[in-house]
């Protein structure tokens, strides 16, 4: 089973515990400068989103890296920079469409999610479930079970606990 | 060890700055953050110089835990003179600015001196140099926080820094950083301005890697982070309601301190709770809420994210103030609200608002607005001063107008700016000032909840309920229930809660831990980090002495057991209503045995044996 990363952004209280884990993992000290997932602070809309590397499947950074410093690793998915191989040219940091994958001054390589080689640190240390490791193919199914669940109204669920068949207007005023 | 080992020494007169290894034997007999300021504090300074000259200094320190994954490991606090109190002043606040101090590789940093020109200090790991300051000075704490992202480019710059009313000499000016996050008490935003100094900025990319057990590390603070999770005021109450969780709670108790103190129950409490703030309004069908957020680190998140209806009087056609900030927290709901006796929701959160955006206490704010609404009152001031605005009791107009004037410095705004204590004497009212040792008192009365008397009178930087929260005990059950109606116990409740409050506030946690946690919860995790043998007997131990070095600041300043008292009216009025209906607060009761506790004479002077046994 491939899983992803799934990102809740409403659940975020920016606490920050995701980027010392990410940094704790891949520097050794506490430091979200270094951290690759970012929670970025909306504070005039009281907005938190954490923001990291989806590991496409045609990764625009892999392809457009000139000497294969990226590569899958076949059992979790992720695209993993090869750091001997780096030669720090940053041409993927430009061409990932997201921003995902960073250079890193410290190191004078770039650096992005590798996904803790499939035990990402983030999603352990996120108190609040706003960042989870789920099955990559249910990816959305949250969202969309949300969705679904906002379209049924207050009326499905008395019709449900009774286990009566749905009124065909019932349907019609849901949809209204 | 979990210390960065350094402190950055900012000399104003000369405009230089150097770095200087932290005195280690200190950090081991002082922990940090605010034990280990305050012993820089008394070995540097004269506690009897004027809090507003350049003799006294100002440190931001962070603690050993300040940076680290350990669960509201993120705490700074500012410690100075206080003006407002002219007694040691001690302000925590939370935010990410504490965090990144640490992550730039520095413990401490140590103003003195006094700048010619205003000027802001910018931290870029090892790099710190003072700059021009001349095009912040005049501006807000929002426009400050602004124009210095942008003048740095760094979206990631993290800013502390003091607004006009500071400027202007307002005696309970805070120190704000991240837009809304303070260091609030005791006017350390004052002290800061009156060293020119607009600013600090930060930005740190070192972090936090000296962690002396790194596999025992992680595993105290993720044990520390599941009693926080699964606590039902850490876990449920903190991050559904915030300190709001009370206002109805206190309320019941008749422990609500109402109009100046006047009453012990507010009618309009229910209008200005936690609960109401979830409330859809009838105006746009929007709560007042937007979220809660935690600062740097904290799994708990009790942080109030607010927005005011755009409609609300207060802010038509003021879009500076239509987006989200800081809400209220329940100190600050009760001051600007029950004590003044407004219960429009909005109107004490644009208060709030005001307070974040020009850096002002909103506690000695609202409560130095309420001895101004009893003056008004009784005839000591009238519309000549209040610049034609009828001051009554429950006026949102009032409070509205009051707290713009104390932002600007403007008209009225000159005498709410000293503080009640101040004003009421300059009024010929000192009675009506509900301070201890010049600073106003937060939302409990001690009639109702006797041990916060004992607590207010003896706390070392005035008034505040955050040197011994026993609340946690006397209302809340934590870590066993006393009645709190009830004297007898209470001194050693409070002398038990000011020492292990101390510990808390030298780790580079918060506070609000201890609802969950004892200090057998914070030893592993500072074992973990620390050399030093951190035992909950060591902190302990380590927290008594930091209450005693306070007090001795304060003796040196010229405090004395005269100080250690209330206003009349907590010991002479008793409450009219509620459960404590007949009740004065019973000092007396509780004050002699204390000091005895303490070790102290019957005069409130540490001891010489006290002093040995302690290593003062």
């Amino acid at each position: 089973m491939l899983r992803a990363l799934h990102i809740e952004p409403s659940q975020c209280t920016g606490c920050l515990q995701c980027e010392m884990a990410c940094s704790y993992e891949n520097t050794g000290a506490f430091n979200p400068a270094r951290s690759r997932i970012k929670v970025f602070n909306f504070h005039d809309q009281g907005r938190f989103s954490p923001y990291t590397c989806t590991q496409c499947a045609e990764a625009w950074c892999q392809l457009a890296c000139p000497v294969d410093a990226i590569t899958v690793n076949a059992a979790t998915g992720a695209k993993e920079v090869n750091e001997s191989t780096c030669v720090g040219c940053k041409v993927c940091t430009i061409s990932c469409p997201f921003g995902t994958v960073n250079y890193d001054s410290a190191t004078s390589k770039v650096v992005k999610c590798d996904l803790c080689g499939g035990d990402p640190w983030c999603a352990k240390a996120c108190p609040t479930g706003a960042i989870t490791y789920i099955d990559a193919d249910h990816e959305g199914m949250t969202k969309m079970r949300a969705w679904a669940q906002q379209g049924l109204g207050e009326g499905f669920s008395r019709t449900a606990k009774t286990n009566a068949p749905v009124e065909k207007s019932v349907q019609t005023y849901v949809k209204g | 060890m979990a210390w960065a080992q350094k402190i950055l020494r900012v000399n104003l007169n000369e405009g230089t700055v150097k770095s200087e290894p932290l005195n280690m034997e200190w950090a081991d007999a002082y922990l940090g953050q605010r034990g280990l300021a305050t012993k820089y504090l008394i070995e540097e300074t004269d506690p009897k110089c004027d809090p507003m000259g350049p003799d006294n200094k100002l440190i931001f320190a962070t603690g050993p835990l300040t940076g680290t994954m350990a669960s509201t490991g993120g705490r700074y606090s500012v410690i100075t003179k206080g003006p407002l109190t002219g007694a040691i002043a001690c302000s925590n606040s939370g935010g990410y600015l504490g965090a990144e101090l640490k992550a730039a590789g520095w413990d401490m940093v140590i103003f003195e001196g006094k700048s010619d020109k205003p000027v802001y200090l910018y931290i870029n790991n090892d790099t710190a140099e003072l700059r021009d300051a001349s095009h912040l000075w005049g501006t807000s704490v929002w426009d400050t926080d602004k124009q210095l992202h942008k003048d740095h480019h760094d979206p990631l710059l993290r800013v502390a820094c003091v607004g006009r009313s500071a400027e202007q000499g307002c005696m309970y000016s805070a120190i704000v950083n991240d837009m809304h996050r303070a260091a609030g008490r005791s006017g350390v935003g004052a002290v800061m301005a009156s060293k020119n100094v607009k600013a600090l900025a930060v930005r740190g990319t070192k972090g936090v890697g000296n962690i002396k057990d790194p596999m025992g590390f992680m595993k105290a603070t993720e044990e520390g982070k599941k009693v926080l999770r699964e606590n039902a005021v850490t876990g449920q109450g903190l991050p559904a309601y915030g300190t709001q969780v009370l206002m109805n709670v206190i309320n019941g108790m008749g422990a609500l301190p109402t109009r100046n103190m006047s009453e012990v129950q507010f009618e309009g409490a229910e209008n200005i709770s936690g609960e109401a703030m979830h409330e859809p309004r009838e105006s746009d069908g929007k709560p007042n809420l937007t979220t809660n957020a935690a600062c740097f680190g904290c799994t708990i998140a009790c942080g109030r994210i607010s927005t005011i209806d755009k409609t609300h009087f207060t802010i038509e056609n003021k879009p500076q103030y239509w987006g989200a900030s800081g809400g209220l927290e329940y100190e600050a709901a009760w001051a600007l609200g029950a004590d003044t006796g407004v219960d429009d929701l909005d109107a004490l959160t644009y208060a709030n608002f005001v307070c974040n955006e020009d850096g002002m206490d909103p506690i000695t704010l609202g409560a130095t607005v309420a001895a101004a609404m009893e003056l008004y009152k009784i005839g000591a001031i009238t519309k000549e001063q209040t610049g034609g605005i009828e001051f009554n009791f429950g006026s949102a107009e009032a409070l509205a107008a009051a707290v713009e004037w104390v932002a600007s410095g403007e008209g009225f705004g000159k005498d709410l700016a000293l503080g009640s204590k101040r004003m009421c004497e300059k009024y010929g009212h000192p009675e009506l000032s509900m301070t201890v040792k010049g600073q106003e008192f937060p939302a409990y009365d001690p009639r109702g909840v006797q041990g916060m008397g004992l607590t207010y009178a003896t706390s070392n930087r005035g008034a505040c309920h955050l040197r011994s929260y026993t609340i946690a005990s006397e209302v809340l059950g934590i870590p066993v229930k006393t009645d709190p109606l009830e004297t007898e116990g209470k001194a050693a409740l409070v002398k038990a809660f000011q020492d292990a409050t101390a510990a808390f506030d030298s780790s580079g946690l918060c506070l609000f831990t201890s609802f969950a946690w004892s200090l057998d919860d914070v030893a592993p995790q500072l074992d973990t980090a620390c050399e030093g043998g951190w035992s909950t007997e060591k902190l302990v131990e380590v927290g008594e002495r930091i209450w005693n070095l306070e007090r001795e600041y304060n003796r040196l300043a010229g405090f004395t057991a005269a100080d250690d008292t209330l206003p009349k009216r907590l010991l002479k009025d008793a409450a009219n209503v509620g459960p404590a209906a007949g009740r004065v607060n019973d000092l007396d009761k509780m004050l002699p045995e204390y000091y005895e506790l303490r070790g102290w004479t019957t005069d409130g002077v540490v001891t010489d044996e006290t002093k040995a046994r302690l290593g003062l």
